[in-house]
């Protein structure tokens, strides 16, 4: 019994922590956003700085009319958000907040959390196969095809992170991050793995987690100028609101991947072990508000791209990038 | 490791899909439900849809996806080398190597036959009618 108790809360302390994030990074996106174009964005909600606007949206979207289209095939349309929600959440299961604050640390998590973030992949398409509507359809289209060609280099650089940590575990990627790199005098510094041979790896891995989450520069599935608003076009009410959600709890989970791969997780140079068992979480959350902070800087900075330089991006430099990094990091580990 | 070490993640699609249902059951009780056939038809600008939506793609995407599904088997032996690493050394980095090596080959070859080139056709014809017209202008 206490078991199940335990777990139901541990799963849901972390479902409420991440899908509380993806609020964040909602609310990050209109605020943050609005003061790179010299405006002031949302004001009024909530009192101050309008922070209930994330959740003054939610309301919105609820009270308004929910359409299925003429002619859509209507159990693929109802289901597709759902399959949307489902490929990041799953994710959340292996994300371990601090040592001990993790839902379950299964020891191919690394390889679970990506296997399960590209169900998202077959939702889109659904959305866009079952909506009748061509904007949909060319959108869905698009997706598919930009979800698979960075799903190649995404799991390319993992598997370097992999080879350096020696396991797939997302907890032992971190712990192993926590290995002193050198020692000054009494003190051994541990640095994460971005410092230690995974910067190719690291710049790879946001590039590609930009174009699997669909945002700019890599939009096209949803380029508003040519595609209305892409696979998404005719959908309303609360189930607009789940692929809303989605991608911000995508982003969310995206970002929290990077930093266990890359960034140290719940570690800090220099913190010991009971200051990282208490401050962990804050520690890790921090990361992924930074990282989330870098994704949204990009959309407010770049163009977007065309399909055909979208494609020749993945197959021509980060997939070969991606596989030289791989030989450079397993050399290295063979001779030191 | 049991199959109850994956209980969580079945716990989580749970608690996931009752948030959503639980959501979609709110704005279903508080949203209005008044559908007309100018709603409930397709977006298509305010006019009516002449159409079916295309159902014929540019053969591309296909290529991609096939692509894709050489690249993924790939990946599936890279992990199986990668965390067993340590154990192989320089074995290991030779086997997969050679591995590795066919496959890029593989890419390399299908650089070279133009099957990365998106959409050649049009650009081509769009240069072409650009230096018609400057042509003319000159």
């Amino acid at each position: 019994m206490s078991f199940a108790v335990l777990l139901t809360v541990k799963v849901l302390a972390v479902l409420g922590l991440m899908l509380g994030g993806a609020l964040v990074v909602i609310y990050a996106e209109l605020k943050v956003g609005a003061h790179m174009q010299n405006r002031i964005g949302p004001y009024f909600a909530g009192g101050r700085f309008g922070w209930a606007q994330p959740f003054a949206d939610a309301l919105k979207f609820m009270q308004k009319e929910d359409l299925v289209p003429d002619g859509a095939d209507d159990r693929v349309y109802k289901l597709a958000p759902y399959v949307v929600l489902m490929g990041t959440i799953g994710v959340f299961v292996v994300l371990p907040l601090s040592p001990r604050f993790v839902a379950r640390d299964l020891d191919l998590g690394a390889f679970y959390a990506l296997a399960i973030s590209s169900l998202t992949t077959l939702g889109v398409l659904m959305a866009g196969w079952s909506s009748n509507n061509k904007y949909s359809l060319i959108g869905g289209l698009r997706a598919a095809a930009q979800l698979i060609a960075y799903e190649l280099p995404l799991v390319l650089a993992v598997v370097a992170v992999a080879i350096q940590a020696g396991t797939l575990s997302i907890s032992g990627i971190i712990e192993a991050q926590a290995a002193p790199a050198f020692s000054i005098g009494e003190l051994n510094v541990a640095l994460p793995y971005i410092l230690t041979g995974q910067i190719i790896g690291f710049a790879i891995f946001v590039v590609a987690s930009l174009a699997e989450l669909s945002r700019i520069p890599f939009d096209m599935p949803i380029a508003e100028s040519e595609l209305t608003m892409g696979f998404v076009t005719e959908y309303s009410s609360i189930r607009f609101a789940m692929f809303f959600l989605a991608e911000y709890a995508g982003m969310v989970s995206m970002s929290a991947l990077a930093t266990a791969f890359y960034l140290g997780g719940y570690q800090l140079p220099g913190l010991s072990a009971t200051a990282v068992e208490v401050l962990g979480p804050v520690i890790f959350i921090s990361k992924v508000f930074l990282l989330s902070f870098l994704f949204i800087w990009l959309r407010w900075t770049l163009p977007r791209f065309r399909e055909d330089q979208l494609q020749s991006l993945a197959w021509r430099w980060l997939i070969p990038a991606a596989l030289l990094n791989i030989a450079i990091t397993a050399t290295f580990k063979v001779v030191f | 490791m049991t199959l109850a070490d994956y209980l969580p993640i079945g716990l989580m699609m749970l608690i996931g899909i009752g948030f959503a249902t639980g959501a979609m059951w709110v704005s279903w009780k508080i949203a209005p439900n008044v559908p007309s056939p100018e709603k409930l038809a397709p977006y298509e600008c305010g006019i009516v849809p002449l159409q079916e939506p295309a159902l014929r793609f540019p053969v591309k995407f296909y290529l991609v996806a096939m692509l894709f599904v050489i690249f993924d088997v790939e990946l599936i032996f890279l992990f199986a080398w990668a965390v067993r690493f340590e154990a192989f050394g320089w074995t290991g980095i030779a086997a997969i190597g050679i591995f590795v090596a066919l496959l890029v080959e593989t890419l390399f070859y299908v650089w070279k036959r133009g099957a990365l080139d998106w959409n050649v056709a049009h650009r081509d014809r769009y240069r072409r009618v650009v230096a018609e017209y400057e042509d003319e202008a000159a």
